[in-house]
């Protein structure tokens, strides 16, 4: 693996794990939003 | 002895997003939220978020199935070669997981949050689309186009059916409108779009039975629209500002269909009435859509009958 693409695969991983990151965040907010609103219902 | 193995990069989180085609999503998520906003009663705005997002998620790991299973013929048409999966910047297991993963969330969360018919219908509209479809119908018959067209249609019924938890008469109506409407809109495109769909041996209707056929049959989707995108209104389940604004729409999606039905493609055809209920094709369901929603909150606040 050349430096240039050991770069990349590195670039790509961070982004990808700070998407994954992201998105379980706003799972957690999400279920946590829907389980005070059905304890209402 | 040395072994080349070829460096696989770890794909591009911007890939993922690519194959829930987002631009096909949107019009899902148009759709089903007006039939959210359409239905009698009311849902709590986080539960109708929810419910929103589970349609889009099931749509879009719907659409990264049915791109797992396509990817060879993708590769083979110019217009999806640049697909992630053709142009080899994923792995074909990683898109299939990728869609199985999303489907089972959304299904999920939809049963978990709104209710289980609702993730039932989603869950039927997931295989509809990624087996039915894409894996079985696709291939074998130039009615494919009216077949998808089914999967296209059910975001405002499940919409609707997750605001109501019933199945009734005028959320199968508007899965029906949709129903009905793809099969023009669609074909419209094909007949000036030359795709390479033959090449790929996938029979679309302008390839596989003629383009005098395919004109007919656009005139004859279009004939049956009229009465079933005003039939919400017979029916009593909307009132008169849609009713009247359904027919209008309607009659000028027939008046454009008839240049197109009734001519053939000559030589430099620009295709001017082609791209024309093309077009307005897109324009009608929007406009059906989003007079729905007006329709019911004039009706609720007493404005109109």
């Amino acid at each position: 693996m050349t430096p240039e693409e050991d770069t990349e695969r590195k670039r790509r991983q961070r982004s990808r794990n700070l998407v994954m990151g992201g998105v379980l965040l706003f799972f957690v907010a999400l279920f946590y939003a829907i389980t005070i609103v059905r304890m209402g219902d | 002895m040395t072994q080349t193995v070829p460096l696989v990069l770890p794909a591009d989180w911007r890939d993922f997003f690519a194959l829930t085609k987002p631009r096909v999503m949107s019009l899902v998520i148009f759709t089903g939220l007006c039939g959210l906003l359409a239905a009698p009663g009311s849902i709590h705005p986080v539960l109708g978020f929810a419910a929103i997002l589970c349609i889009a998620l099931g749509a879009g790991g719907a659409a990264a199935l049915n791109q797992w299973w396509e990817a060879d013929l993708d590769a083979g048409m110019k217009r999806t070669a640049k697909r992630p999966l053709p142009a080899g910047r994923m792995q074909r297991g990683d898109a299939r997981d990728f869609g199985i993963a999303l489907s089972v969330a959304s299904v999920l969360v939809m049963g978990l949050a709104i209710g289980w018919l609702a993730a039932g219908i989603l869950a039927f509209s997931i295989l509809y689309y990624a087996v039915a479809y894409t894996i079985w119908l696709k291939p074998r018959t130039p009615q494919n186009i009216v077949i998808g067209g089914g999967a296209g249609a059910f975001p405002p019924l499940i919409g609707w059916v997750a605001v109501t938890g019933e199945i009734t008469m005028m959320p199968v109506l508007l899965f029906a409108i949709i129903f009905f409407w793809t099969p023009p809109h669609f074909w419209a495109l094909a007949l000036f779009v030359k795709s390479d769909y033959a090449k790929v041996g996938i029979p679309m209707m302008p390839v596989a039975r003629g383009e005098t056929s395919t004109r007919r049959q656009i005139l004859a989707y279009a004939v049956l629209l009229v009465p079933i995108a005003a039939a919400p209104w017979f029916i009593g389940g909307t009132g008169m500002v849609y009713g009247l604004a359904a027919l209008a729409l309607s009659l000028a999606f027939l008046a454009l269909s008839l240049p197109v039905a009734f001519r053939q493609t000559g030589a430099d055809d620009a295709m001017k009435p082609e791209k024309r209920l093309f077009a307005f094709s897109i324009l009608y369901l929007f406009a059906l859509f989003a007079v729905l929603v007006v329709d019911r909150v004039l009706v609720a606040n007493g404005v109109t009958a």
